[in-house]
């Protein structure tokens, strides 16, 4: 084969960078198979173009080869059109490490948009997935869907009309996901049994729920937390759940900005958060009932940092809203939280004293607002700053942003 | 594309090669090529059979068959295994047959056209030094030869069920969602628990403990319910489904062995299911099959909601029936 011969010649000059390949593909006939066949050739280093364009597609992509780029000529130029898609359960699957997917989009894939599983070390830049239908319950779960990877890089991305989380990280570590936009999804940006991850400076809008926090059981990954949400814009997130029954945010209320669930060590601050009126900010217990030993449904150290917001729950998606809004002089207060603990006082939710809140008070895990018996809110002050160290995508992932 | 090329022109000179001996098929199996590096553009130049049509195994090429098969849109299977003569396989109790290196694993999937078979395409998992890989060949409109196609196909195909569908040919990163485990490529079909004691006597020279314990397909109206539908999930759903694979974020995990309730179902929430959990609660909710996630999911061909999301392009309806009778039989909360 030439390129075992490349190599041989290459590692006597110590010229190694040449070794790499930029292989284009362009739109048209057969586009399926030769894009196919240029992800399965691609060797580490490659670099896989896509001409501008738009390439329709019978069936998923995969690519299992490390340290490769998928390029295209820009989130509205290079567009894989999946609008004819016959099988396989996502767009793109990426199973391999070091993987940068930049510049360009998926429209109408019938599972997921891009799904990189096990994929250590992947950076999202300027990739959009789009259902070009708005929102529908007959869309894909996830558009941008890491999972069970470490180091994940999410930056300038946009994702539109899934009928799960728009961007979600699942079962993960060491996560960045930033000055991205998630329109009209049911949860716009989700991070799920994942640790170290920072969230920040992204557009999130017209969601049914903008930022969720979550943690699960029964899953095998699990302890979430250490999660960092600033500078977000979270506005106006007022779609109706169109979320299968069934999926854990088919119970996201309408109107929901950031919630967390679960989860230890959450710092929620310096955001924007406008227009979602059932709660601006809401920090909950996990609802349902579970069988897994191993899963704590509590939230544990989350600090409600400093948030400009409007004035609340101006029209809450609760059993009973009315009498809330009537108790709360018709605004819910901007923090939402189910007064459970894990520990009575454990120091499980401190808030800047400058945010208003109120509280639920559920009587036990598991119980419904029908049980609630609502009052102020009694949570700690907010108390000394934590460490960030280890959060977020790994400096090496930066390097590979342009 | 310099390195495509470059696996052409290697493919075209072990062509050159084995057209020469074009005169006297290969009675024997081409050990030098399963153990080289090289990805063969033709399925022949293996040699695992002895007519260019591939009908006629060549030496040391055995055919076997599974209890419980894995179903793919009704295809007729033809499994072989190869082991060298010079190397020997093992048994590891119930678990699949330690093939050595230089073994291989060939699998036609054909539909029948009248009173023939046609073939559609043959994978081969090859046993290299460096680990295992698969491969697919789609056979051509004449059935001469089947050659390599790295990105899969689409081939019009009757099933036995009379649909006519677009069956689809796997491409070789899909090969791995399926058959890998652990990041490394493996062997699914082959566990002693799923293959004949008869058979496995005469392969192996022995029947290891836990041999031939699933159920066979045939007599799956009689097996026990619970058998039935665990070895059909085991067979069709557990490479996937199970730690390590594709599948594992679920937290499903249908493997035969797994006795825990919750992680093969029972009253378990979806996790990632979107549209694919069809507005159900649970992926098996006990005596209700119409309630469950399972059953829903098998029961359709919508990619994006159907299960399994590879090798299949139409609904079996007799796997559905099996998981169904199970689920049904459960006594209810």
């Amino acid at each position: 084969m030439i390129r075992t011969l490349m190599a041989a010649t290459a590692l006597a000059t110590l010229a190694s960078p040449a070794l790499a390949e930029t292989i284009t593909v362009a739109p048209g006939d057969g586009a399926q198979d030769r894009l196919q066949e240029a992800l399965i050739l691609a060797e580490p280093g490659d670099e896989i173009v896509l001409e501008a364009g738009r390439f329709e597609l019978t069936d998923g992509l995969s690519l299992d080869a490390d340290g490769v780029t998928v390029r295209g000529a820009g989130m509205h130029a290079s567009v894989l059109d999946f609008t004819g898609q016959r099988g396989a359960g996502e767009g793109l699957l990426v199973t391999s490490d070091g993987v940068t997917l930049r510049d360009f989009a998926v429209e109408n894939p019938q599972g997921d948009g891009i799904k990189s599983k096990g994929a250590d070390d992947i950076v999202y830049q300027g990739i959009r997935v789009t259902w070009t239908n708005g929102p529908a319950a007959t869309n894909g779960a996830y558009g941008i869907y890491p999972v069970e990877s470490t180091g994940v890089m999410i930056d300038g991305c946009e994702v539109s009309g899934a009928s799960d989380a728009g961007i979600y990280v699942g079962q993960s570590s060491r996560i960045t996901v930033r000055n991205s936009t998630a329109r009209a999804n049911v949860a716009g940006i989700e991070i799920e049994n994942s640790r170290k991850a920072i969230v920040e400076r992204n557009f999130v809008t017209e969601n049914t729920g903008g930022i969720l926090i979550f943690d699960l059981p029964g899953l095998p990954v699990k302890n979430g937390g250490e999660v960092l949400v600033r500078n977000n814009l979270v506005a106006n997130n007022t779609t109706a759940n169109f979320a299968p029954k069934g999926n854990i945010v088919a119970s996201v209320r309408r109107g929901t900005g950031i919630m967390v669930m679960a989860n230890d060590i959450v710092w929620v601050g310096q955001n924007l958060i406008y227009e979602n009126p059932t709660a601006p900010i809401m920090v909950i217990a996990y609802p349902m009932a579970f069988d897994d030993p191993e899963y704590n449904p509590y939230p544990r150290e989350i600090t409600i940092d400093w948030n400009e917001t409007d004035e609340g729950g101006t029209d809450p998606q609760f059993e009973g809203a009315e009498q809330l809004l009537a108790a709360f002089g018709g605004v819910l207060p901007p923090v939402m939280w189910d007064g459970l603990e894990e520990t009575p006082d454990g120091g499980t939710l401190m808030v800047h004293p400058d945010m208003k809140g109120w509280s639920v008070n559920l009587p036990a895990q598991g119980k419904g607002i029908e049980s609630a018996n609502p009052g102020p809110l009694d949570a700690g002050l907010i108390g000394q700053p934590i460490s960030i160290e280890g959060w977020g995508a790994p400096e090496a992932l930066e390097a590979r942003l342009k | 594309m310099i390195r495509h090329l470059g696996i052409l022109a290697a493919a075209a000179a072990t062509l050159a090669v084995s057209a020469g001996v074009q005169a006297t098929p290969p009675p024997v199996v081409h050990d030098w090529v399963i153990q080289s590096d090289a990805i063969p553009k033709k399925l022949s130049e293996f040699g695992f059979f002895q007519d260019w049509r591939g009908r006629e195994p060549s030496m040391d090429v055995v055919p076997y068959r599974l209890n419980t098969p894995l179903f793919s849109d009704g295809a007729t299977k033809l499994r072989y295994v190869y082991v060298p003569s010079t190397a020997k396989a093992e048994s590891d109790g119930p678990g699949l047959l330690q093939l050595p290196v230089g073994s291989a694993l060939i699998k036609t999937f054909a539909f029948e056209e009248g009173d023939d078979l046609r073939y559609i395409e043959t994978r081969v998992l090859l046993h290299r030094a460096e680990g295992w890989v698969a491969l697919p060949y789609v056979w051509n409109e004449e059935q001469t030869e089947a050659t390599l196609a790295l990105a899969g196909a689409r081939r019009e195909v009757t099933t036995p069920y009379g649909e006519r569908i677009s069956y689809r040919v796997p491409n070789k990163n899909q090969c791995k969602e399926c058959h890998g485990l652990d990041g490394a490529v493996t062997p699914i079909g082959p566990k002693a628990r799923n293959m004949s004691a008869q058979w496995l006597q005469s392969f192996l020279g022995e029947v290891p403990e836990g041999a031939d314990t699933l159920p066979m397909w045939e007599d799956r109206e009689t097996a026990d319910p619970a058998a039935a539908a665990r070895a059909y999930l085991d067979v069709n759903c557990a490479h996937c489904h199970r730690q390590g694979a594709t599948a594992s974020n679920s937290g499903l995990d249908l493997r035969w062995e797994n006795d825990d309730p919750h992680g093969f179902g029972i009253n378990k929430r979806p996790v990632a299911a979107g549209r694919g959990s069809g507005g159900l609660m649970f992926d098996i909710v006990p005596g209700d099959p119409e309630a469950s996630i399972l059953v829903y999911r098998m029961a359709s061909d919508e990619p994006g909601v159907a299960m399994p999301e590879l090798g299949k392009g139409t609904v079996h309806e007799e796997g559905v029936e099996v998981v169904e009778r199970w689920i049904a039989g459960m006594p209810a909360k």
